[in-house]
């Protein structure tokens, strides 16, 4: 092939796009759909849970549009990062609601699932081919056994794998978020620079664009680079806008490594076309020595229970900071001699929304707020315990004064009750990669069956 | 426009987000090449200044410095885990403002001038 077409509808399946544009984007020849349906940039309690952040019905909307565009046009999906965070859950998750999709509107499509999940007994074995990436230090072995789930991010190779195997759609446990678009033109044998550098560029979908709301993009891959527009006629891409994607959610714009090299884009050129198309050329790939694959994981740190009221007094308002500094006190003394709880027994936050809540200490503007809501996050090893702290903060989130008023003020909660458990919280346990002597082998591709086609 | 006070005044946007779980980045997209030739200067913005405004280590700040976008972004490493008990800002969204609203003299703006 000389040329590939990569359609990428949108930046994150179940967040919609127009219908016409896929439809427009078929009309213009896409060879392949890739879309991304993960992300750790909400938190670590997706990973940590192996749930999903996106409702299943808006995923169900968004697949149905691209599995019809795909089985209509012959041409290979393919969903990255199922599932949020790319757990096995998270692939059966979106797998199942592919498979009703296909029952429903009679898609002859094969589907292939590529597991990522690991387990830290496998990872044991290779804790000496285990590295850090800056700012994370050295693996300490337990830290795999505490994790709820470790997933390790693939490369385009397994991807290929079920590509080569028959597949019509793959569905992927965790991926980079290039590797789902890299994967197609990978394996028709186009160059490895213009491929990675598209691929970074459309992970987005219409991120890249003047408008980012119209829905995704188009981008044809040659010998010599690629072309990128939108699929929305009036939308447009140009040359900054194109550019300045690369330094979207990167720490450094310029490089970025994947499991099998670094994409470098330092001498890349972006010329406009026409006033939506540019054309960029001069993108590299650098082989690495040595293929690693990028390991996440998530723990559970403690359970946390949550209060919010809210202040409108002026007069509390006006000595906002000696108020939260008594009540930081005052639930201390109270916490300590109802529940005979001390420091390490639980940690609590104490956030004014509407005054510093954000920002705390970096906050620049001090100025009276209007009105503040007064968040009171607390943390413990167990849900009981965070609740009874709450509890027992519950009076003083109601009634406290500041040191010059004579009479107890009520201030104004939001909800009743006014605690709201939160159940388990997580954390990201790993910012590690693993060197690997094959691709694949850390990944499982489970091929359709032949009552699947 | 009145006279430009912060280096919101001269750009076109100013971002923060996470760039993964453990490192933040912002962009300054200014409005043209005099804006970028301010923020561009190490002289006005540097590591020091990042460490001031955001409590981090200069030594972990990451500056990049782009004239062809007319564009300075600064990445390090989150100084607050991800979604834990004392992170406000699970996707580090709104932590541009301390540096849009960095003063563009600041040895002749005094709070509230």
């Amino acid at each position: 092939m000389n040329e590939v077409r990569i359609l990428a509808p949108v930046g994150m399946l179940g967040a919609g796009f127009p219908a016409a544009t896929v439809a427009r984007g078929i009309e213009l020849g896409a060879d392949v759909i890739a879309v991304d349906g993960g992300s750790t940039d909400s938190g670590p309690y997706y990973l940590g849970s192996g749930t999903a952040k996106t409702a299943a019905a808006a995923v169900a909307a968004d697949l149905r549009l691209l599995l019809r565009a795909a089985a209509e046009a012959r041409i290979p999906l393919i969903v990255g990062s199922c599932g949020t965070s790319g757990t096995d859950s998270g692939v059966d998750w979106v797998a199942g609601i592919v498979r009703e999709i296909r029952a429903a509107e009679g898609l002859n499509l094969r589907v292939a699932t590529v597991y990522s999940e690991q387990q830290p007994a496998v990872l044991r074995q290779q804790i000496g081919r285990i590295r850090p990436l800056p700012p994370a230090g050295e693996l300490d072995p337990p830290v795999l056994d505490s994790c709820t789930h470790i997933v390790g991010m693939m490369g385009h190779e397994p991807i290929v794998a079920a590509l080569e195997a028959g597949a019509d759609v793959v569905l992927a446990g965790r991926a980079t978020d290039t590797a789902i678009a890299a994967a197609y033109p990978m394996m028709k044998g186009l160059p490895a620079g213009p491929i990675w550098h598209a691929a970074k560029i459309v992970e987005c979908g219409g991120q890249c664009t003047t408008n980012p709301r119209a829905g995704g993009v188009l981008a044809t891959i040659d010998h010599d680079g690629f072309t990128i527009e939108p699929l929305d006629p009036d939308n447009a891409c140009t040359p900054t806008s194109v550019a300045a994607h690369m330094l979207y959610e990167t720490v450094n714009p310029f490089t970025m490594r994947e499991p099998a090299g670094t994409i470098v884009v330092s001498d890349a050129t972006y010329r406009a076309l026409d006033h939506r198309r540019v054309r960029v050329e001069g993108s590299r790939f650098e082989p690495a020595e040595q293929h690693t694959i990028k390991l996440e994981g998530a723990r559970i740190t403690g359970y946390e229970t949550m209060s919010f009221t809210a202040i409108r007094d002026p007069h509390i308002l006006g000595q906002i900071d000696t108020w939260a500094a008594l009540m930081r006190k005052m639930i201390g003394e109270w916490v300590g001699r109802t529940l005979g709880l001390g420091d390490g027994d639980y940690e609590f936050d104490l956030r004014l929304y509407g005054h510093n809540a954000i920002l705390d200490e970096i906050e620049p503007d001090r100025g009276p707020p209007r009105e503040v809501g007064v968040m009171l996050l607390v943390h413990a090893a167990d849900q009981r315990t965070a609740t009874a702290v709450a509890k027992v903060a519950n009076p003083l989130l109601l009634h406290l004064p500041t040191p010059d008023m004579d009479y107890l003020p009520s201030l104004a909660f939001a909800t009743s009750p006014a605690e709201t458990e939160r159940g388990p919280v997580y954390e990201f346990a790993l910012h590690h990669v693993v060197e690997v002597d094959s691709p694949t082998s850390l990944f499982r591709v489970t091929l359709p069956e032949a009552e699947d086609a | 426009m009145p006279d430009p006070r912060t280096i919101a005044d001269l750009a076109l946007e100013v971002r923060s987000k996470n760039a993964g779980p453990f490192w933040v980045t912002m962009e300054l997209f200014m409005r043209d090449a005099d804006g970028y030739a301010v923020v561009a200067d190490p002289g006005y913005l540097d590591a020091a200044v990042i460490a001031r405004l955001y409590g981090v280590p200069a030594g972990t700040i990451q500056i990049f410095r782009i004239p062809s976008l007319n564009v300075v972004k600064i990445s390090f490493p989150r100084p607050v885990p991800q979604g834990s008990l004392r992170d406000r800002d699970i996707h580090a969204g709104q932590h541009h403002v301390p540096l849009a609203l960095y003063p563009l003299a600041p040895q002749s703006v005094s709070p509230g001038s």
